[in-house]
């Protein structure tokens, strides 16, 4: 077994373990925790697969960005997991049935003849004359590639909206600051200076 | 063998920077408490060793000995692990930085983005200590944290991307080497808006003052280490001076040049990035002495309604300085690209 090898074990193992930590471990912190190591782990692997651009992409968005504002709303929350529980039962033989199709479709496209990983070539690697990964991946992105990914910029840009949209409401009794008006006060509205005459001791 | 020899040599790279940045770290505590101290007419610690340059080492031993207390009701793994959490990406992230040409420990192609992803997961140190010592102060510190690093990590991301399209690379080193030919080459010129955006998010990021509500003492006491103390405590504070030199030290990289030297070909080296870097440091103190600390609500403001704006209006501008080749900074990009 090469290094390599061993290493991509070594990862394989705790991200499977930590993607299965995060459905069965009761705590809603520490499960967002441990998708934080499945994550971090996933990036491992595609370090392992000289993608360095996407592997540092995913650390930078997922662990670095959205984990952090998952975490902030679970910690906040302060889920009560009790409730959660009871229609554990009732729901049980849905989620079975669900989980056993998915499982057959799954299992049926891996051993089919046209599926099975023998069909496909070990997919080679390109040669990397004076191109770093970042560089060939952007030279893709921006020219075959152009249309998926300004459709999905365009996608992001609705989604942006949209959220903003669903959060701009009209809150009267919220008390806003305004920059504007605190760094427009001047003494002369401020201030009144009040001359009067010393009064006599009596 | 070949193997074995890299692995030592690594090793050994690897020790070569982590044992002068622990120094730097040590050294940078007296500084900050000497420039301060003259800056308020005090003397400053003044007690051990000469001039008071033992004091690093009187309070590293003093927070050895103490005992570490675990809170009663806290998550106690959790409460453990956040202050590795919080240094070892502080340290791991100087694995790219070049303190001269070629010296450094991983030349790598993806070096700023992977300065960038080391730096997002130290704010994890942070919101774990909080929410493992199951304490009010040490949550709120927590949660202001939190919110205010992902606010400015997207202003320092943008004022990057400005770094990027001037350089065309993500490497470190051809980042300096891009900015070589004087300090009129330096980036800083140019991109004078990106580098203020990208330190004073840099001190953001740090949790440094004016912007350290996540420990302000006057309201939550200490924040997020509220329940720390002896050593687990210091780990805390070693990873917030390592990430201080980090940021100065990619200032310098970024904005100022790197191991180039101001004027060109007179003596380029090792010695002008620490001086760069010293300065940047002392901005950091010098900022500190000076500001009284932000409320909570304008921190926002400024990263998300300030900086945010300002940089993508300047990554424009410089956009199309960089496609209509505008002297005397912007000509020569493009066909280097």
């Amino acid at each position: 077994m090469t290094f390599e090898l061993f290493v991509f074990y070594l990862f394989a193992a705790i991200m499977i373990f930590a993607a299965s930590r995060v459905i069965s471990v009761r705590n809603p912190v520490h499960a967002a925790m441990y998708l934080v190591l499945t994550f971090f782990t996933c990036a491992g692997i595609w370090l392992l697969l000289e993608a360095e651009f996407l592997a540092m992409t995913l650390v930078l968005v997922y662990v670095g960005a959205v984990m952090v504002l998952f975490l902030f709303v679970v910690m906040m929350l302060d889920v009560n997991v009790e409730p959660m529980r009871e229609g554990f039962v009732k729901y049980l033989p849905v989620g079975l049935l669900v989980g056993l199709i998915m499982l057959v479709e799954m299992v049926f496209l891996i051993t089919q003849r046209y599926f099975k990983s023998e069909q496909f070539p070990i997919p080679e690697r390109a040669s990397a004359e004076g191109m770093s990964n970042t560089e060939s991946l952007g030279r893709l992105l921006y020219s075959e590639y152009l249309f998926q990914f300004e459709i999905a910029a365009i996608i992001l840009l609705v989604a942006i909206v949209a959220a903003i949209a669903l959060t701009m409401r009209r809150r009267p009794e919220t008390k806003y600051q305004k920059p504007s008006e605190q760094i427009a006060a001047n003494k002369q509205d401020r201030l009144r200076v009040v001359q009067m005459p010393s009064e006599k001791r009596t | 063998m070949d193997a074995l020899i890299l692995t030592v040599m690594t090793l050994l790279k690897i020790v070569a920077v982590l044992v002068p940045l622990i120094l730097c770290v040590a050294y940078l505590t007296l500084a900050e408490r000497k420039v301060i101290g003259s800056m308020q007419v005090r003397v400053g610690p003044n007690r051990v060793g000469f001039k008071g340059l033992g004091q690093p080492f009187a309070d590293v031993f003093k927070l050895m000995f103490k005992e570490v207390i675990i809170p009663t009701n806290s998550s106690k793994f959790l409460f453990l692990t956040a202050p590795i959490l919080s240094l070892a990406p502080a340290v791991a992230a100087w694995a790219v930085i070049p303190f001269a040409d070629g010296w450094a420990i991983s030349d790598a192609n993806a070096g700023l983005l992977y300065v960038l992803a080391m730096t997002s997961i130290g704010v994890y140190g942070v919101i774990i200590a909080g929410w493992a010592s199951n304490s009010k102060y040490a949550f709120l510190g927590a949660m202001r944290s939190a919110a205010q690093i992902v606010a400015y990590e997207i202003a320092m991301g943008f004022a990057l991307i400005g770094v990027l399209m001037m350089s065309g690379s993500l490497n470190l080193g051809d980042i300096v080497r891009a900015q070589s030919g004087g300090f009129f080459n330096w980036y800083l010129f140019p991109l004078f808006p990106l580098a203020i955006v990208y330190f004073i998010s840099g001190v953001a990021e740090t949790n440094r003052a004016p912007f350290d509500v996540a420990e302000g003492e006057s309201e939550i006491v200490a924040g997020f280490h509220v329940d720390y103390s002896g050593m687990a405590f210091a780990l805390f504070f070693l990873a917030e001076y390592a990430n201080m030199i980090m940021i100065a030290a990619l200032a310098a990289i970024l904005f100022l040049g790197g191991w180039m030297s101001p004027i060109d070909g007179f003596g380029d080296g090792i010695h002008w990035f620490l001086i760069k870097t010293a300065a940047m440091l002392f901005i950091f103190l010098w900022l500190r002495a000076t500001f009284p600390r932000y409320r909570y609500d304008q921190i926002m403001r400024l990263g998300w309604k300030v900086f945010i704006p300002v940089t993508i209006v300047w990554i424009a501008v410089v956009g199309f300085a960089i496609y209509f080749e505008v002297g005397p900074w912007f000509s020569s990009v493009r066909g280097a690209g």
